[in-house]
């Protein structure tokens, strides 16, 4: 199989996306940038990015596993809830 | 909505929806509220169920239920840099239940029992996130979804290996990142007929192949592929822990396992049609924590049961089962109009004498030794 990015990837699944708010809130000038690194490597969706201005998350393409909630541990991620109902992702194979 | 039902089961995976079906069955009046916008929306699976615990619901579940494939062929194998090798594990030598198997898509599957449910007389309510319980004096009475207040003599959580709303109660801690691992998969198509000649199977047979990661040799994550019926799920299981161990990030991790010539040969031409990804638990202890409170029992991955070794990792079968018992528990307590901690506490011997409690031990013993 060739290779393909994970933005596109996430591009194949069904997203019903809620514009109003993320559901999961991040402390985006987190100071400790190995800890940052962490979350950003254990995101399976790659939704995490860091560079200077700080930490972004990008709540669209979630996957709304938790594993940035229990990695982070209250650091990086602050607040984590599920979308509102009926939004988010919806899998159809899986 | 202000009637009061007998029972509240918050989350329609297969662990809501057993107990909301055998409640149902003997005449309870159920509410099931689902976040998904079907049952099965919000579920990932490897995988495959064990049937042994559904088929008590459903004798002729092997016939009538959206199932993939049969497992005919179980492969263990170990992951080292140089690639795939034999792992030297029988999983016959470890004693866990013995059943069919089959693979499933959740979305298919989970839709169907919603609908054995609702036959049954459950109401469904789909699409509707429960954000919080209603608690007096200690007493769980109810739940708030969308803004509604809806009561009822107990509440089952069903909410998954999440568990805000157990957690939200001080029944469960936060996971932790040594025993919590994150799977995550591709759904590649490839059509029924090239999976039948790629992995030599006839229709309806499938594959179960497990690629336990040599940590000694740096491969922090285990692979494991699965055949449907016209695809192959393809993913990695990682203890998220493991993070400072690698450099490696967990789609880097999937596309390594997928590049294993044994593996790229498999999936060549492949059309990847979903990506996902889920928590599960690994069952380095098998203490089950306390299952039930005034009001409230705890079943499936809300309540941590789960027997995940690596080279086994079943799940299904252990939430339907802890389901029916819940549900069992909770038709002795309308009985006897006793819901109390006391009354609903035979929920708890009921898990721990079960084949749950047996097969989290076997991989808690395996992983410990």
């Amino acid at each position: 199989m060739a290779k393909i990015s994970v933005a596109d990837k996430l591009g194949v699944n069904k997203f019903n996306v809620y514009e109003e708010k993320s559901h999961i809130v991040i402390d985006k000038q987190y100071p400790d940038a190995a800890e940052v690194d962490r979350v950003v490597r254990i995101c399976p969706a790659a939704l995490y990015t860091a560079d200077a201005n700080g930490v972004r998350f990008d709540y669209l393409g979630c996957l709304e596993c938790g594993t940035c909630r229990v990695l982070s541990g209250g650091k990086v991620v602050t607040d984590w809830q599920y979308p509102v109902g009926s939004f988010g992702v919806s899998f159809r194979k899986s | 909505m202000d009637e009061k039902f007998d029972a509240i089961v918050v989350g329609g995976g297969l662990a809501g929806l057993a107990a909301a079906y055998a409640m149902a069955q003997e005449g309870l009046e159920v509410i099931l509220v689902e976040k998904g916008v079907t049952c099965g929306s919000k579920n990932v699976t490897g995988g495959k169920i064990c049937s042994h615990s559904i088929e008590k619901l459903f004798p002729d579940f092997g016939e009538t239920a959206p199932l993939e494939r049969e497992i005919t062929k179980e492969v263990i194998s170990s992951w080292r840099a140089e690639g795939i090798s034999d792992a030297g594990i029988d999983p016959q030598h470890f004693g866990l239940t013995e059943s069919r198997s089959y693979t499933v898509s959740r979305a298919k599957l989970d839709a169907w029992f919603a609908e054995q449910a609702e036959a049954a007389g459950v109401m469904m309510i789909q699409g509707i996130v429960v954000n919080d319980l209603i608690v007096r004096e200690g007493k769980v009475c109810g739940i708030i979804a969308d803004g509604d207040a809806l009561e009822a003599d107990v509440v089952i959580l069903a909410e998954g290996v999440n568990g805000l709303l157990a957690q939200s109660l001080g029944m469960i801690p936060e996971l932790m990142p040594e025993e919590t691992c994150v799977g995550t998969k591709e759904v590649i198509e490839l059509g029924e007929a090239l999976i039948n000649e790629r992995f030599g199977l006839a229709d309806g047979e499938g594959v179960e192949w497990m690629a336990i990661g040599d940590t000694a040799d740096g491969q922090y994550a285990d692979g494991f592929l699965y055949t449907n019926k016209d695809t192959v799920s393809v993913g990695v299981e990682f203890l998220i822990s493991d993070i400072d161990k690698t450099q490696k990030s967990i789609p880097e991790l999937l596309e390594d396992f997928k590049a294993l010539p044994e593996i790229a040969k498999l999936i060549d031409d492949g059309l990847l049609v979903e990506y996902a990804s889920h928590l599960v638990k690994k069952s380095k202890s098998d203490k089950i924590g306390k299952l039930y409170g005034e009001g409230v029992l705890l079943v499936g991955d809300a309540a941590g049961l789960v027997a995940n070794a690596g080279w086994v990792v079943r799940g299904m079968d252990l939430a339907v089962e802890s389901g029916r018992l819940a549900a069992e528990a909770v038709i002795r307590s309308n009985a006897s109009g006793d819901f109390s901690e006391g009354s609903l506490a035979s929920y708890q011997k009921a898990v721990e004498s079960s084949f749950i409690a047996a097969d989290m031990k076997i991989c808690a013993d395996y992983l410990n030794q």
